[in-house]
């Protein structure tokens, strides 16, 4: 039981990095998860072009939570234009287990949030 | 109360072929029959064999299997009718679950007698499948729905019933929550209801799998259930229903079987209960149904709830003991049916069931199609437990020891 959430998680969910908001953020967009009740805000402050800066509210399981937390790490600096067509596997590489399909809207709450903050909608693009 | 004999358990487990399984290299705790419950082998046998020796389309083959296969499917019916103490097999209704036994009624007798201004009455613990179609309906007819709302225990406010019931056409209720746990005194809001000039239809999903129900003495309109909750397949569930209202509600689908008389630009409709039930019935599942019920009837009615009222009563006592646990659903054993809803304060629901799958545990973790009852509690979801025929008290303590070894991952 104990190896599959490792520790990382657990530390992301206890901890989360990025948490809290930007007050006069450029984006500021909710995503929710329905059917397990997971909700992120995600804001974002831009800064020529790139993620000036990025934070994020949340309640919900542990992978949702720590996923949103490594996904802010992930994001910041980065090139709006990149981070567009940002790649679901990046994040689940990161999470590190495997996410059974129950779980796996829960693992990619915050990506999805992500590409409807830039994109608009949660589309993924085709590799 | 007749005493009821207590349940063999050990004896029960061995005609269930899944409890031998081991998931993730532990034996398989299954909690999780509020859901689905697991098959015995006498069920899965009686499919089997239909499928091996008499499989054939029911009802006009003037051959041989084809009769076979009408006899079982209609021998199927009456072992429900009288399981459920219907007046008359004419009354009971196949259709593919609770579901659609609901949404039967929202489109025939619905369509057919609510209009704009009228009120459909609920509740706030309801099952989706019986909160949307009513939904659907009240936006179709431009009629309302009021709900009665539930006390910090789950227990109905019926002291709100009669006021609520003004000009309320339908009052659909639960029988037995499947999220709470609630049993609801059906029979005492029945009285009022019909008193006040309402019909009554009630979700029995939870109830009929695990406790004697009587749809005379219930003294109901509508009584839907599902077949798969009570040892028996999915795809076959039961619309009972009172035959002057049967015979007065125009049909749901139509298509063969349902006819009478079928002419280019009209039909007339066949008699009940196959006015009901267009096209080729689910008749391995009917086969499937009716050996459910005879497994049942093995012990009666009277025992299942006396032996699901006992691990309930353990599952409290022991669940509450765990440090910041919330147990949801009435104190009172005899108002609690078999299923128990708690939430731990650092672990979500979801988090909490994935760990304990880890242990070969299976509990269900979310909504439980209640969603308006989730906010009402205030919470996103809730992890459930529920029981059957075949769970064991030492069940319950690998539960609350999976519980526990979840707390230590998440301290």
């Amino acid at each position: 039981m104990d190896d599959l959430y490792r520790e990382q998680i657990l530390e992301h969910y206890k901890n989360p990095h990025h948490f809290g908001e930007i007050t006069d953020a450029d984006i500021t967009q909710e995503g929710d998860n329905p059917l397990c009740g997971d909700v992120i805000t995600l804001y974002l402050k831009l800064d020529d072009g790139r993620v000036g800066d990025v934070r994020f509210r949340g309640r919900g399981c542990a992978i949702s939570q720590a996923s949103a937390s490594m996904l802010t790490d992930m994001i910041v600096g980065k090139p709006v234009q990149e981070l567009k067509a940002f790649p679901t596997r990046d994040l689940l590489e990161e999470l590190g287990i495997p996410i059974s399909p129950a779980r796996m809207k829960c693992a990619t709450l915050s990506v999805n949030t992500l590409r409807v903050a830039l994109n608009g909608d949660s589309h993924e693009e085709e590799d | 109360m007749i005493e009821a004999r207590a349940l063999n358990v050990e004896k029960v487990r061995e005609d269930f072929p899944i409890l031998s399984r081991r998931i993730h290299g532990r034996p398989l705790v299954y909690l999780d029959s509020a859901a689905t419950s697991q098959k015995p082998a006498t069920v899965i046998d009686a499919m089997d064999d239909y499928y091996r020796r008499y499989n054939a389309n029911p009802h006009r083959g003037v051959y041989a299997l084809s009769e076979e296969a009408t006899a079982a499917y209609e021998s199927a019916r009456q072992r429900v009718a009288s399981f459920i103490n219907a007046a008359s097999p004419k009354e009971v209704i196949f259709t593919r679950n609770t579901t659609e036994a609901i949404n039967l009624v929202r489109y025939s007798w619905g369509r057919a007698n609510v209009r704009v201004g009228d009120r459909i009455l609920l509740t706030e613990m309801e099952h989706h499948s019986n909160l949307v179609p009513w939904q659907l309906l009240a936006q179709e007819a431009g009629a309302t729905l009021e709900f009665l709302c539930i006390d910090d225990q789950g227990l109905l406010q019926l002291d709100e019933l009669e006021r609520k019931l003004e000009g309320v056409r339908l009052l659909g209720i639960t029988h037995q929550s499947n999220t709470l746990g609630t049993i609801n005194p059906i029979k005492a809001i029945v009285e009022v209801a019909h008193r006040a000039g309402a019909l009554v239809l009630i979700d029995g999903a939870q109830a009929v799998p695990h406790m004697p129900v009587d749809v005379r003495d219930l003294g109901v309109d509508f009584y839907a259930f599902s077949g798969h909750k009570m040892c028996g397949p999915t795809g076959i569930g039961v619309l009972w229903a009172r035959r002057a209202l049967l015979e007065a509600m125009p049909p749901f689908l139509g298509g063969g079987d349902m006819i009478k008389r079928v002419k280019l630009r009209e039909a007339s409709w066949n008699d009940l209960p196959w006015k009901f039930e267009a096209g080729t019935p689910a008749v391995a599942e009917g086969v499937g149904l009716g050996a459910a019920v005879d497994y049942l009837c093995g012990f009666g009615m009277d025992a299942v709830r006396a032996h699901e009222r006992t691990l309930v009563d353990y599952a409290m006592e022991r669940l509450q003991d765990i440090p910041g646990i919330t147990i949801y659903g009435p104190r009172d054993p005899e108002l609690h049916g078999g299923a128990v809803s708690f939430t731990l304060p650092n672990i979500h629901p979801h988090d909490l069931a994935t760990l304990v799958d880890r242990e070969g545990i299976a509990v269900r973790a979310g909504h439980h199609c209640t969603q308006p009852l989730m906010d009402r509690l205030g919470v996103p979801a809730t992890t459930r437990a529920s029981f059957y025929i075949y769970n064991r008290a030492d069940e319950v303590d690998q539960l609350v020891n999976g519980i526990q070894k979840a707390q230590k991952v998440f301290a």
